[in-house]
C-alpha cells in the first residue's frame, strides 16, 4: 500500500515557510471552488490565518477548456496575521491548458506548478488558445522558470477509482479531490476536515456513501502519490499563527452578513425580514437568510428590486427590521423607494455588493464604484447613511452597525460591501451573544385626549421620530413620500417648513457622527504620507502600509468605516500629514468626497480591473508619493502591477498610461 | 378576548384630512362607500392600513383615519406585501388606479396576484391620467385624443379583469363608483382570504366624464349591466328578460321567451370557474352589458401564512435558533495558546 510507505526513509526536507500563497484552477466544472474551500477549512482548523480569493466566470458553464470557462480559487495561509490573499501564486495546480494559460502570469518566478498532464492534448491546447504545435510543456523557457510537475492526474484517478464500477463520468468528478491531496501533501496538511465534510456531504446529505467513497479514495491516492512519486524534491510546512486562543469558524463575508442581519434582528428584538431578487454577488446572503427559517428569519424573493426594496420599507413600516440586498445594478432601480424610505424617516437596511460596472458590467468581479451611487444617486437632497466593511469577518459587525443605526437613528443605511470580501473567507473569532449590545428603539411617546400623535415630532437629540407601527391603538397616521410637515407629519407644501425638512434630514445624518469613533491613524499620528481607504482594500493598504514602515518611511494608514457621515476628526487627521494618497478600486470616487471636504490635494491610485489591489501596488504608489517632485497627476493601475504617474492621457494600444 | 372591541360608525374611519378630489370625483362615493364597509364588517382602526401608489385614487390614505401609506408609483401592492408578511393580522388595503396598477406598477400586480397575499387591492379604473392632467392611460379606448396623443391613442387597451385572471387572482370582480353593488362587491372582498382584486369604474369628472355613463345613467344602465350571481342564471336588462348564452363558447345576448329561448338556455354563474370568468370579462359595451360583481372566488393558500408555517415548521423541526447555535453553525475549532493543540468540534 502507498500510505505504508513512510516518511521515515524519505530524505525528502520539509521547509518551513511563514505564508504560502496557492491557487486552484480550472474548468468551471472542474470542483476547483471546493478544493480551495476544503483547502481553505483545513488550514484554518490547523491554526493558520487565511484569506481568500474566489474568482470565477460570469457563465455558470463558459465552453469547456476555454480560458473564458475558467475558475480559480486562490488563498494565502499563515504563521503570522495576513490582510490579503496575497499577490504573487506560490504554488499553481492548472487543470487542463486553459487554467494554466490565465493564472500563470500571477505565479512567482520558479514557483510551483502542477498541472494536470493528461488533459494536455492537442484539442485542449487549441482550446485554450494556444499556437498550433505548441505544448508548453515542451517549451524549455516554462520548465526553467518554474518548477513544473505534469502529473497525469485526470489517468491517475482513474486508475484509482477503475474497481468501483462507477462511469468514467463519475470518475472524472472526484479527480479535484486527487489534485486537493496532492496539495495536502505538498504543504502537509492533514485529510481528517476534508473525508468528514465528504462524509457528510454525501453519505450523510445525499445518500451516496459509494460517491463519498470514492472521493476519498481520490483524496488519499491524490496524497500518497506526492509522498510515493520522487517528483516532489521538497514539501512545505507552515506552522500555527500567533491568534489569540479562543474559538473561531471560518467565514465567508455574505454568510456574515446575513449571521450579522440575524443578530441584529435579536438584538432590537424586531423581527427581520430580507427582500431580495436575485443578482450576483448578492445572492449567497438571500440563500443563507432563506436557510435560517428556524432563527424566526422571513425572506421575500420579489419580481424585481424595486419590489425588494418596497417589501422592505413595507416591513419597516409593520415594525419589522425591512432589508433588502442587491449590486449595483440593483441598488440604481432602487433609487425612488430609498427616497421614500428617506422621506418617511423609516429604518431601512440597503445591503450594496459592489462589482464592476457600469450596467451589467462585470457581474463577478469585484470594485468599489458604487459610493458615489450610495451618496448621491437619488433625487432631490436625498442623504442616507454609508457604511462599509473592512474585511469577510467585518461583514458581521458592519450589518449589525448598519441596522442599530437604521432602527435607533430611524434612517435608511446603506452598507458597501464588495464581491472581494463577500466571496472571501476569514477566521472568526466566535463572540458570545451576550456579550453583544442591545439595539434600543426608542419607545412610543405617551397620549391622551390633548397630547394626540404627532409622527413627525423628534424623540431625542438623534431627531428620530417615533416608530409607530400598525397595532398601536391612537397612533393611527399617514406617512407618504410627499413633505411632510415638521411634528405634525401632514402633506405641506410650505417653502419655510420644506428648506426645515431638507434640513432636519441631512441634520440626521450629520448627528450619527457623534457615535461614530474617531478616526485613529495606524502608525504615526504625523507623517509625510497617509494613506487613506475605505472597505475591502483594507487589508491590502494595512500591508502595503506595514511593509513602507519597516522599510523606515514615514507613512501611516486610516480606514473610514463610516463614509456618512464620515467621522468628525478626519479633516484633522489628513491635515497632519504631507501628502495624502487615496487607493481605490475606481476612478477616485472617495478622493473626490477628500478633496471638496477638506480641500486637501489627495491623490489617488485607481484599479478597474476587477480584481483587489496587490499588495505590491500600493507599496509602489507609497514609493513614488513620497518621491519629491511628483507632479499633479494620479496614479493610474496599467497592466503588470506597475504603478506609474501618468494620469491623463492612456495610449489604448499597450493599455498603458502615457504623460500629456 | 377581554373587551369588546369598539363599533366603529363610517364617520369614525375619516381622518381629520380635508379631502381634496375635484367636485364630482367619483372617488368621494367609494371613499363613503369604504368606510361604510369598514364599519359594517367591524375593522378597527389601528389594525387597518391603507397603501396606495400615486395618482389621484392614491390620495386615499390621507383621508382615511387608519394607518396608511401614500407610496410611490405602481409600488403599493410590493409595500402592502411588506406589511402583510410582517404582521399578518393585519387588514392591508392596496388603493391604486389605471395607471399606477397597469402601467408603471404592473409588474408588481401581476405578482401579488399570483402569491394571493391576503390584500384587498382597489383599483380605480377612470381610463385616464387624472393627476397629470388628461393624458391617456393604459385602460384608454384606441383612439383617445389627449394632451399625449392629439390624433388619437393608437395603444390597444388593457382589460383589468383579464389581467387579474390570468395572473390567478383567487378573486376578481367589479362594480361601478356610484352604483349600489359597490358595497356587496367590497364586503365579499373583505371577507375573502387572499388576495382579492377589485376593479372600480370610476369616473374623473375634469379629464373622462361620462366614461360610464351607460352604467351609470339610470334608465340605461340595467340594460348595459350585467350583475353576477354565483349559481343563477347570466339575466340582465330592467326585465330580466335579457341573457347570455354560450355557442361553441361564443357569447350571444338572446331574450328570454323569444327565438325559442328559455330560462334553461341561459348560461349560469360559476365563481370557481376561470374559464366562464375570463369570458366574462371579455363581453363589454355597447355590444355586451358590462358584468358587474364577483368573476371569480376560489381558495388558495395565503402568501403570508405559508410563509410564517415555514416559520413555524423549521422552529418545530429544529427548534428555535438562538444566536450562540447561529454564530456556533459549520466547523467550529480551538486555538489553544500557542504551542498547543487544535481541535475540531463537531
Amino acid at each position: 500500500m502507498a500510505g505504508q510507505v513512510q516518511n521515515k526513509n524519505d530524505k525528502r526536507k520539509t521547509l518551513a515557510r511563514q505564508s504560502a500563497v496557492v491557487r486552484f484552477a480550472g474548468d468551471s466544472g472542474d470542483g476547483m471552488q471546493l478544493a480551495g474551500t476544503q483547502f481553505t477549512d483545513t488550514s484554518a482548523i490547523v491554526g493558520n490565518d487565511i484569506a481568500t480569493l474566489p474568482d470565477y466566470p460570469a457563465e455558470i458553464r463558459a465552453p469547456a477548456g476555454t480560458v473564458a470557462g475558467v475558475s480559480g480559487f486562490q488563498i494565502n495561509f499563515a504563521s503570522e496575521d495576513i490582510y490579503t490573499p496575497g499577490d504573487k501564486v506560490d504554488s499553481l495546480i492548472a487543470m487542463n491548458p486553459a487554467a494554466l494559460k490565465a493564472h500563470l502570469p500571477e505565479v512567482k518566478h520558479e514557483g510551483i506548478v502542477v498541472v494536470n498532464e493528461t488533459e494536455f492534448n492537442k484539442t485542449n491546447l487549441k482550446k485554450a488558445g494556444y499556437p498550433a504545435d505548441y505544448n508548453p510543456l515542451d517549451d524549455d523557457d516554462f520548465l526553467d522558470n518554474y518548477q513544473v510537475y505534469a502529473v497525469p492526474i485526470t489517468r491517475l484517478n482513474q486508475e484509482s477509482l477503475k474497481e468501483t464500477g462507477m462511469g468514467a463520468k463519475d470518475i472524472g468528478r472526484c479527480k479535484n479531490m486527487f489534485a486537493l491531496g496532492i496539495i495536502y501533501w505538498l504543504y502537509d496538511r492533514p485529510l481528517e476536515t476534508t473525508i468528514k465534510y465528504i462524509t457528510s456531504y454525501f453519505t450523510d446529505k445525499k445518500g451516496k456513501p459509494e460517491v463519498a467513497e470514492a472521493n476519498i479514495k481520490s483524496l488519499k491516492s491524490g496524497y500518497y502519490f506526492g509522498e510515493t512519486a520522487e517528483m516532489f524534491t521538497e514539501r512545505y510546512q507552515i506552522n500555527r499563527a500567533d491568534i489569540t486562543p479562543g474559538l473561531y469558524r471560518k467565514v465567508v463575508g455574505n454568510e456574515a452578513t446575513a449571521m450579522g442581519l440575524v443578530t441584529a434582528s435579536r438584538l432590537s428584538k424586531r423581527d427581520l425580514v430580507y427582500c431580495s431578487y436575485p443578482i450576483t454577488p448578492a445572492s449567497t446572503v438571500l440563500h443563507a437568510l432563506a436557510g435560517m427559517r428556524h432563527y424566526g428569519v422571513k425572506t421575500f424573493q420579489a419580481e424585481d428590486e424595486i419590489a425588494a426594496v418596497c417589501a422592505a420599507i413595507g416591513v419597516s413600516y409593520a415594525g419589522g427590521m425591512g432589508v433588502t440586498g442587491t449590486s449595483g445594478p440593483g441598488l440604481a432601480l432602487k433609487s425612488e423607494a430609498i427616497g421614500l424610505a428617506v422621506m418617511t424617516e423609516l429604518p431601512l437596511v440597503i445591503v450594496n455588493v459592489q462589482r464592476g460596472g457600469p450596467s451589467t458590467g462585470l457581474p463577478t468581479k469585484t470594485e468599489q464604484s458604487d459610493l458615489l451611487q450610495a451618496l448621491w444617486g437619488r433625487n432631490g437632497d436625498c442623504p442616507v447613511a454609508i457604511i462599509a466593511p473592512k474585511s469577510p469577518a467585518d461583514c458581521f459587525d458592519t450589518a449589525i452597525e448598519a441596522s442599530r443605526i437604521a432602527m435607533e437613528h430611524m434612517i435608511p443605511v446603506i452598507i458597501l460591501t464588495d464581491g472581494y470580501i463577500a466571496n472571501g473567507s476569514e477566521p472568526w473569532p466566535i463572540p458570545k451573544a451576550d456579550d453583544l449590545e442591545p439595539i434600543n428603539i426608542q419607545s412610543l411617546p405617551p397620549i391622551d385626549e390633548e397630547n394626540k400623535f404627532e409622527p413627525y415630532k423628534r424623540l431625542d437629540e438623534k431627531l428620530a421620530r417615533p416608530w409607530a407601527s400598525p397595532g398601536n391603538k391612537g397612533y393611527e397616521h399617514r406617512i407618504g413620500g410627499l413633505e411632510k410637515e415638521y411634528d405634525t407629519g401632514n402633506v405641506s407644501y410650505d417653502p419655510d417648513n420644506h428648506q426645515k425638512m431638507t434640513r432636519v434630514r441631512q441634520e440626521k445624518i450629520e448627528r450619527i457622527a457623534d457615535v461614530v469613533p474617531p478616526l485613529e491613524p495606524h502608525g504615526d499620528m504625523s507623517g509625510d504620507l497617509l494613506v487613506l481607504g475605505w472597505g475591502g482594500t483594507f487589508g491590502a493598504i494595512h500591508t502595503a502600509v506595514e511593509r513602507a514602515r519597516g522599510k523606515g518611511l514615514s507613512v501611516s494608514s486610516a480606514h473610514l468605516r463610516y463614509l456618512n457621515p464620515m467621522p468628525s476628526n478626519l479633516g484633522d487627521v489628513i491635515k497632519r500629514y504631507k501628502r495624502v494618497l487615496v487607493p481605490e478600486l475606481n476612478t477616485g470616487q472617495l478622493r473626490l468626497l477628500v478633496r471638496s471636504k477638506y480641500l486637501v490635494d489627495a491623490r489617488g491610485l485607481n484599479k478597474v480591473q476587477g480584481k483587489p489591489f496587490l499588495v505590491e501596488e500600493i507599496e509602489q504608489a507609497i514609493d513614488l508619493m513620497l518621491v519629491d517632485g511628483f507632479g499633479d497627476h494620479e496614479y493610474l493601475m496599467p497592466r503588470n502591477h506597475k504603478v506609474r504617474g501618468d494620469r491623463h492621457a492612456y495610449d489604448f494600444e499597450s493599455n498603458e498610461g502615457r504623460a500629456k | 378576548m377581554s373587551q369588546a372591541l369598539p363599533v366603529l360608525k363610517a364617520k369614525d374611519f375619516a381622518s381629520d384630512q380635508d379631502v381634496r378630489w375635484c367636485p364630482g370625483c367619483g372617488d368621494y362615493a367609494i371613499l363613503n362607500q369604504v368606510k361604510k364597509t369598514l364599519a359594517k364588517i367591524g375593522a378597527q382602526k389601528e389594525s387597518t392600513v391603507f397603501v396606495a401608489g400615486i395618482g389621484c385614487s392614491s390620495r386615499f390614505p390621507y383621508y382615511m383615519g387608519t394607518y396608511g401609506v401614500h407610496s410611490i408609483h405602481g409600488r403599493a401592492p410590493a409595500i402592502a406585501t411588506g406589511v402583510k408578511i410582517t404582521n399578518p393580522e393585519l387588514d392591508v388595503w392596496v388603493v391604486t388606479g389605471d395607471g399606477d396598477a397597469l402601467s408603471i406598477g404592473g409588474n408588481h400586480l401581476m405578482h401579488v396576484l399570483r402569491r394571493n397575499v391576503n390584500l384587498k387591492i382597489l383599483l380605480f379604473n377612470n381610463r385616464i391620467y387624472g393627476l397629470t392632467k388628461g393624458q391617456y392611460s393604459p385602460t384608454s379606448e384606441i383612439g383617445k385624443r389627449s394632451p399625449s396623443s392629439p390624433m388619437g391613442s393608437i395603444d390597444p387597451p388593457l382589460t383589468p379583469i383579464s389581467i387579474a385572471l390570468a395572473a390567478e387572482a383567487s378573486f376578481v370582480a367589479r362594480a361601478v363608483d356610484v352604483d349600489k353593488g359597490l358595497g356587496e362587491v367590497l364586503e365579499r372582498a373583505a371577507a375573502h382570504e387572499g388576495s382579492a382584486f377589485v376593479e372600480i369604474y370610476q369616473d374623473c369628472n375634469v379629464f373622462n366624464h361620462g366614461e360610464y355613463s351607460h352604467a351609470t345613467d339610470k334608465d340605461t344602465k340595467e340594460d348595459n349591466v350585467l350583475r353576477l350571481v354565483d349559481g343563477e342564471p347570466l339575466l340582465f336588462g330592467k326585465d330580466k328578460d335579457k341573457g347570455i348564452v354560450f355557442t361553441d363558447a361564443k357569447p350571444e345576448v338572446v331574450t328570454v321567451g323569444k327565438g325559442g329561448i328559455t330560462l334553461s338556455d341561459i348560461a349560469v354563474h360559476d365563481e370557481s370557474d376561470a374559464t366562464l370568468a375570463y369570458a366574462l370579462g371579455r363581453l363589454r359595451h355597447p355590444d355586451f352589458p358590462e358584468p358587474m360583481g364577483v368573476f371569480r372566488s376560489v381558495q388558495g393558500n395565503r402568501y403570508e401564512e405559508q410563509l410564517l408555517k415555514q416559520v413555524t415548521d423549521a422552529q418545530e423541526s429544529r427548534g428555535v435558533g438562538s444566536l450562540d447555535d447561529l454564530f456556533n453553525t459549520g466547523d467550529v475549532y480551538t486555538i489553544e495558546e500557542k504551542n498547543g493543540t487544535h481541535q475540531l468540534h463537531d
